[in-house]
């Protein structure tokens, strides 16, 4: 019998109010699995920012969640447009989202920054016109 | 001291998530952009914001704040009370702006 337990979501592009059930959902599973407060919370943090850019950026996408004992592993994947510039993108302040997503509270440039400070090791796999892999891991042991 | 005695005490408005008024507050914060509060908001803190907006609810549920403080008599939306109530999310109002809001809570919780 594995240890690793696999959750998989569907992020709808553009709908704001349902971003978030992916990274509640693995919060709450995290809380109920005993691990550590501040682990739960890295990983809510960099699995909520990547919702948010899947539905902002991607026009939706899909997350595959990995939790074992040891770590929790995230693939976030999307077919939009697709990073020109990772190195700008990962620059604090660094935005390209429009006023309605700013409107929202969103859009600061802050998010694929936080998905990094939040997560032990990340990734991002981009091709113009293809789409975007983002990979992360947290150690939770 | 908890959510409940920082309302009572304070004036603030009970809006949402009632299961948890009794959670204490240990700091307080303030901004209005969702991705700074996500990195940067204190776990157990009161968040003061204008933001009355489901995402916001999502934000706090996540950073494990301990209430939403809406200053300024800013609105609490039908859809984000629905989600302050069913994931028990302290949410309170305050006619005061942002600054004055915290600055209150502050001096209360002896920050």
């Amino acid at each position: 019998m594995s240890d690793t337990i696999r959750l998989e979501y569907e992020v709808p592009g553009d709908d704001f109010t349902r971003a978030g059930e992916a990274s509640s959902d693995v919060k709450r599973l995290l809380k109920k699995l005993g691990v550590a407060p501040g682990a739960v919370r890295r990983v809510a943090i960099a699995l909520y920012e990547g919702e948010i850019n899947l539905a902002i950026h991607g026009g939706g996408g899909q997350i595959v969640v990995e939790v074992s004992p040891e770590e929790v592993s995230m693939v976030l994947s999307d077919q939009g447009p697709g990073i020109p510039n990772i190195e700008l993108a990962m620059q604090e302040g660094w935005s390209t989202a429009p006023d309605s997503v700013r409107n929202l509270g969103f859009g600061a440039g802050m998010g694929l920054p936080n998905m990094k400070r939040n997560a032990d090791e990340m990734t991002i796999e981009s091709e113009v016109g293809v789409g975007t892999t983002v990979r992360m891991t947290v150690r939770v042991a | 001291m908890t959510v409940k005695e920082v309302a009572d005490r304070l004036g603030f408005t009970l809006l949402a998530g009632e299961e948890s008024y009794e959670r204490e507050v240990e700091s307080v914060y303030c901004c209005d952009l969702l991705s700074f509060v996500m990195g940067r908001a204190p776990a157990d803190s009161a968040w003061v914001t204008v933001m009355g907006n489901v995402n916001a609810m999502a934000v706090s549920t996540l950073a494990d704040t301990a209430c939403i403080v809406l200053a300024e008599g800013a609105a609490l939306d039908a859809q984000a009370k629905e989600k302050a109530d069913q994931n028990g999310i302290a949410v309170l109002g305050s006619r005061q702006p942002v600054y004055e809001t915290a600055r209150a809570i502050d001096r209360l919780i002896g920050g």
